[in-house]
């Protein structure tokens, strides 16, 4: 059974199983004609060898791209958040910028978490970056005792579960040299080595923004349903402090910067993250591009094995040929430098003969004539 | 070791398979993609510079599909 599916191996396995779907009820040989008309079907529809594919992808990006830019400053998303969208975000990807405009996380939770509606919002208020300032309600100094005081909220810190032992401690290990003492709700801090005036004064500045709790760069957090579990958005791509959140799902949870899932999950997580965040774009703007086109697009960035953008610094620097890079951007600089280290140019690629007026090796352009002459025809014209 | 549903399932060839796929695609290690020795998909086959990495995509297009990476 299974050895007449195996005979036509060229299939793709999506396309297999909607013919074993299809061909269910008929008779062997008749299945058999169906998977080899199916084969070649599947052979002639495969792109050809030397076919300009780059460019079908440029064309195939830039028509919708058109549509695109006139609605580039959308805000929209979940609640109250903001996201870049549009043209924006596909420069933003293709070009890979090491830090996207708007970072976003998606947090799934783990079993037992995800659908209870006081454990979400425990996680939720344990995420979100906590300041002193956010705890306190006045920093003054005593200058007689050469220290300052911080009059601590209590309301709000039995709301976000924090006890002054806490916040001493975190203080004593964060800013170093510090002797940090609390009185019944006020934190009296006093340097160990006797500083001026203005030491004090950007000391008491630092104390405001010491973090107490939570990861580190999380302004927003945002728990929302969907379906029947709950998924915290947040606005970081620090994802790294995130998976060490207790009842985060590290399994699931994303964040929309590449360069983040590359260092913590490979390069072929941050392909699939390019391609999923491209695909929503283009799906929000209410435009198709073909799936295919950004996988390629996906797969060039990647190719390195480190996550490259789309740009003189990126893929473009890759290149062999020198005429080819000088022809992209800042072709001075180019020519100079391979002048100055004698750079040879092979001519392998299309610009740099096109440059030269010479058939490019593309489409009918690539195959070279390769023949293999008969003994007596190379005997008999030696004669 | 990291697991994730963004990551694909990666497998290290051995060194028969490795010169197989290079003959069938008519290619040498060098014109393959890269991948980083210390990539966290790959750290657990404590992989060598010139092993070559199959990686078993989930295509939105063929369903699964095979990709090959070489250690760089």
């Amino acid at each position: 059974m299974s050895s007449i599916y195996e005979e036509f191996s060229n299939i793709p396995e999506s396309s297999m199983n909607e013919i074993k779907e299809l061909t269910k009820g008929m008779d062997q040989s008749s299945r058999k004609k169906v998977l080899k008309r199916v084969s070649e079907e599947y052979e002639k529809a495969k792109i050809n060898p030397g076919e300009a594919i780059g460019i079908i992808t440029a064309e195939s990006f830039g028509e919708p791209g058109t549509q695109m830019i006139l609605r580039v400053f959308h805000f929209a998303g979940v609640a109250e958040m903001s996201l870049t969208l549009g043209l924006t975000r596909l420069i933003e990807l293709f070009d890979a910028r090491k830090s996207p405009s708007t970072p976003l996380t998606k947090i799934y939770l783990k079993h037992g978490y995800k659908t209870d509606v006081d454990k979400v919002k425990a996680i939720a208020a344990s995420i979100k970056e906590t300041k002193l300032k956010d705890i306190s309600d006045e920093f003054s100094f005593n200058l007689t005792q050469f220290r300052i005081e911080v009059l601590l909220n209590k309301k709000e810190m039995k709301e976000l579960k924090i006890t002054e032992t806490h916040v001493v401690n975190v203080l004593k290990e964060s800013l170093k040299d510090l002797d940090v003492k609390d009185d019944n709700g006020t934190l009296r801090i006093k340097p160990k080595e006797k500083d001026s005036l203005s030491g004090l004064y950007k000391l008491k500045e630092k104390l405001k923004y010491a973090a107490i709790k939570g990861v580190k760069g999380v302004e927003q957090v945002t728990p929302v349903k969907q379906e029947n579990e709950y998924i915290i958005y947040c606005t970081t791509d620090n994802l790294k402090d995130i998976f060490k959140v207790e009842g985060v799902d590290e399994t699931k949870t994303t964040t929309n910067n590449p360069f983040v899932i590359a260092d913590l999950l490979g390069i072929e997580a941050a392909r699939k993250i390019i391609i999923d965040e491209a695909v929503e774009v283009i799906k929000n703007q209410g435009l198709d591009i073909d799936i295919r086109h950004i996988m390629f697009l996906a797969d060039v960035m990647t190719n390195t094995g480190v996550i490259k953008g789309i740009t003189r610094t990126g893929i473009t620097s890759e290149k062999e040929s020198v005429l080819a890079r000088a022809s992209f951007e800042t072709p001075i600089k180019h020519i100079v430098n391979a002048s100055l280290i004698g750079e040879v140019d092979n001519l392998n690629s299309v610009i740099e003969n096109v440059m030269l007026n010479q058939p490019v090796p593309l489409g009918t352009g690539l195959p070279d004539l390769v023949a293999t002459m008969k003994e007596d025809a190379v005997k008999g014209k030696k004669k | 070791m990291v697991e994730h549903t963004l990551i694909p399932e990666h497998k290290k060839l051995n060194e028969e398979d490795s010169e197989k796929i290079l003959k069938k695609f008519n290619i040498s290690r060098k014109q393959l993609p890269k991948i980083k020795a210390n990539d966290p998909a790959i750290l657990k086959f404590e992989p060598k510079k010139g092993d070559i990495i199959e990686i078993i995509r989930e295509s939105p297009t063929t369903g699964k599909s095979l990709f090959y990476r070489v250690v760089a």
